[in-house]
């Protein structure tokens, strides 16, 4: 087992007068995955913010590397990619354009290879065209392509293969197993079944609810 | 230059571009302020009296109502698309400061706003009747008056990103912090319009500005990430 990365202990979160989660411990060590399961609405996302820090809407205590995220929030963020519900492409830029503005936030993304993750996904051809123009899938093929110039050691997906083709799929999870080898790790939500041969460990949340059919 | 001093003004460089970028894109929202500006101005003569005497010592204060109001209008885009595409949490997880991001896209958003209003400005001058005397008075208190006001409207714009129908909430905010600048800009061209001595209005304005300048992207930056939080 890798060393600790992220470790969550004892959160609790509710929206909205409901409880999403609570007393909910987590661990990540490198050269792990870490799926996040539970219906729609059981606060998967929620919890994704939580930990990339983006929401303060929670109690508990989360550490990274040890030292709790609000004294390394920097070293935290240098070392984090993030690839949220909505993609963050703005439809006005081309795929280039916009990759090259992610590299000027992250330090963690390698400039030189935005010619090399265009390709890696797929878009070779479509550099110069407005992302408004292509399909939901390629959009997020754009965002995703950012985990081809990385040397960031955690990755925070939410739901990354949305719209994405199966072939698309399987080579993000060859990424992802290359990512772990190099002593990375994930964590992500996803309703498709990552392929056996994926080391992923899951963390359920909300209750067991009883389906109620209202047919 | 360190490396981080390199990769800061990078930073700054290729946010500034890329809202350039952006604005030049959508036409409607560059266009917008000008042509609103543009009407106030055209309209009020004709609506209460075209008789130059009249025009001309109206015409101060009139010209920074328009342009006040006109950069309130082209505000509310400021972070709006942003925040709905998800470029905005990027922004917020970058480990570079938040403070470099925000003054670059301030900026932009100055120069398509604030720089463009200046430059229209002497035309419009021109329809009010304002005397040649005033020209310098106005054009800079514009250049000093409206980098304040989109220093100031973006704390707003960012408070309200989050909120559906931002719009007028933004004005409720920000317009009181707007007035001094009001004040001071359009006593500045009644002043160059009068032969007064002009320096004093020009300090107060560059004073506002320093201020703003060096606490309102402090306080957009807190206001973002409390408007994504939630």
């Amino acid at each position: 087992m890798g060393a600790e990365l992220l470790r969550a202990k004892s959160l609790y979160c509710e929206r909205d007068d409901r409880v999403l989660f609570e007393n909910l411990d987590l661990q990540l060590n490198t050269g792990e995955i870490l799926q996040i399961e539970g219906r729609n609405g059981s606060g998967k996302t929620t919890l994704l913010r939580i930990l990339s820090g983006l929401s303060n809407n929670y109690e508990g205590e989360i550490f990274w590397c040890g030292e709790t995220l609000g004294e390394a929030k920097e070293a935290f963020l240098a070392e984090l990619v993030y690839i949220g519900h909505q993609p963050g492409v703005s439809a006005q830029l081309t795929a280039e354009e916009n990759l090259s503005w992610q590299c000027a936030l992250h330090p963690s993304l390698d400039n030189s290879k935005i010619g090399y993750a265009i390709a890696q996904v797929g878009l070779k051809g479509f550099e110069d065209v407005p992302s408004y123009q292509l399909s939901a899938g390629q959009k997020r093929r754009i965002a995703l392509a950012r985990l081809y110039m990385s040397s960031a050691k955690l990755w925070i997906l939410d739901e990354p293969f949305t719209a994405i083709d199966k072939l698309g799929v399987a080579a993000k999870e060859a990424l992802m197993l290359k990512h772990l080898s190099q002593g990375g790790s994930v964590i992500l939500t996803t309703h498709q079944d990552l392929s056996d041969s994926m080391p992923v460990r899951t963390l359920s949340l909300g209750k067991p609810q009883t389906e109620v059919a209202y047919e | 230059m360190s490396d981080r001093q390199v990769s800061v003004g990078r930073l700054f460089a290729q946010t500034f571009k890329r809202d350039l970028v952006l604005a030049f894109r959508r036409k409607s929202e560059l266009v917008n302020p000008l042509i609103f500006f543009l009407i106030v101005v055209t309209l009020f003569p004709i609506g209460v009296s075209p008789e130059p005497l009249f025009l001309a010592e109206l015409a101060p204060g009139l010209i920074w109502v328009a342009a006040l109001l006109s950069t309130l209008l082209s505000l509310e885009s400021l972070f709006k698309a942003d925040f709905e595409d998800g470029s905005l949490e990027q922004l917020l997880l970058s480990p570079q400061p938040l403070f470099m991001v925000v003054l670059a896209k301030v900026t932009a958003h100055w120069l398509m706003s604030g720089l463009a209003l200046t430059l229209v400005a002497p035309i419009m001058a021109i329809m009010l009747f304002l005397p040649a005397e005033g020209m310098p008075g106005l054009m800079l208190s514009l250049l000093l008056g409206t980098p304040t006001l989109s220093l100031i409207g973006a704390i707003g714009a960012a408070l309200t990103v989050g909120l559906r129908r931002g719009g007028v909430l933004i004005s409720l905010l920000v317009l009181p912090l707007y007035i001094p600048v009001l004040i001071f800009g359009s006593s500045a061209v009644q002043a160059a319009i009068t032969g007064l001595p002009l320096g004093g209005y020009f300090a107060l304005l560059g004073a506002l500005l320093a201020l703003a300048l060096a606490l309102a992207p402090l306080a957009t930056g807190a206001a973002l990430r409390i408007s994504v939080s939630g």
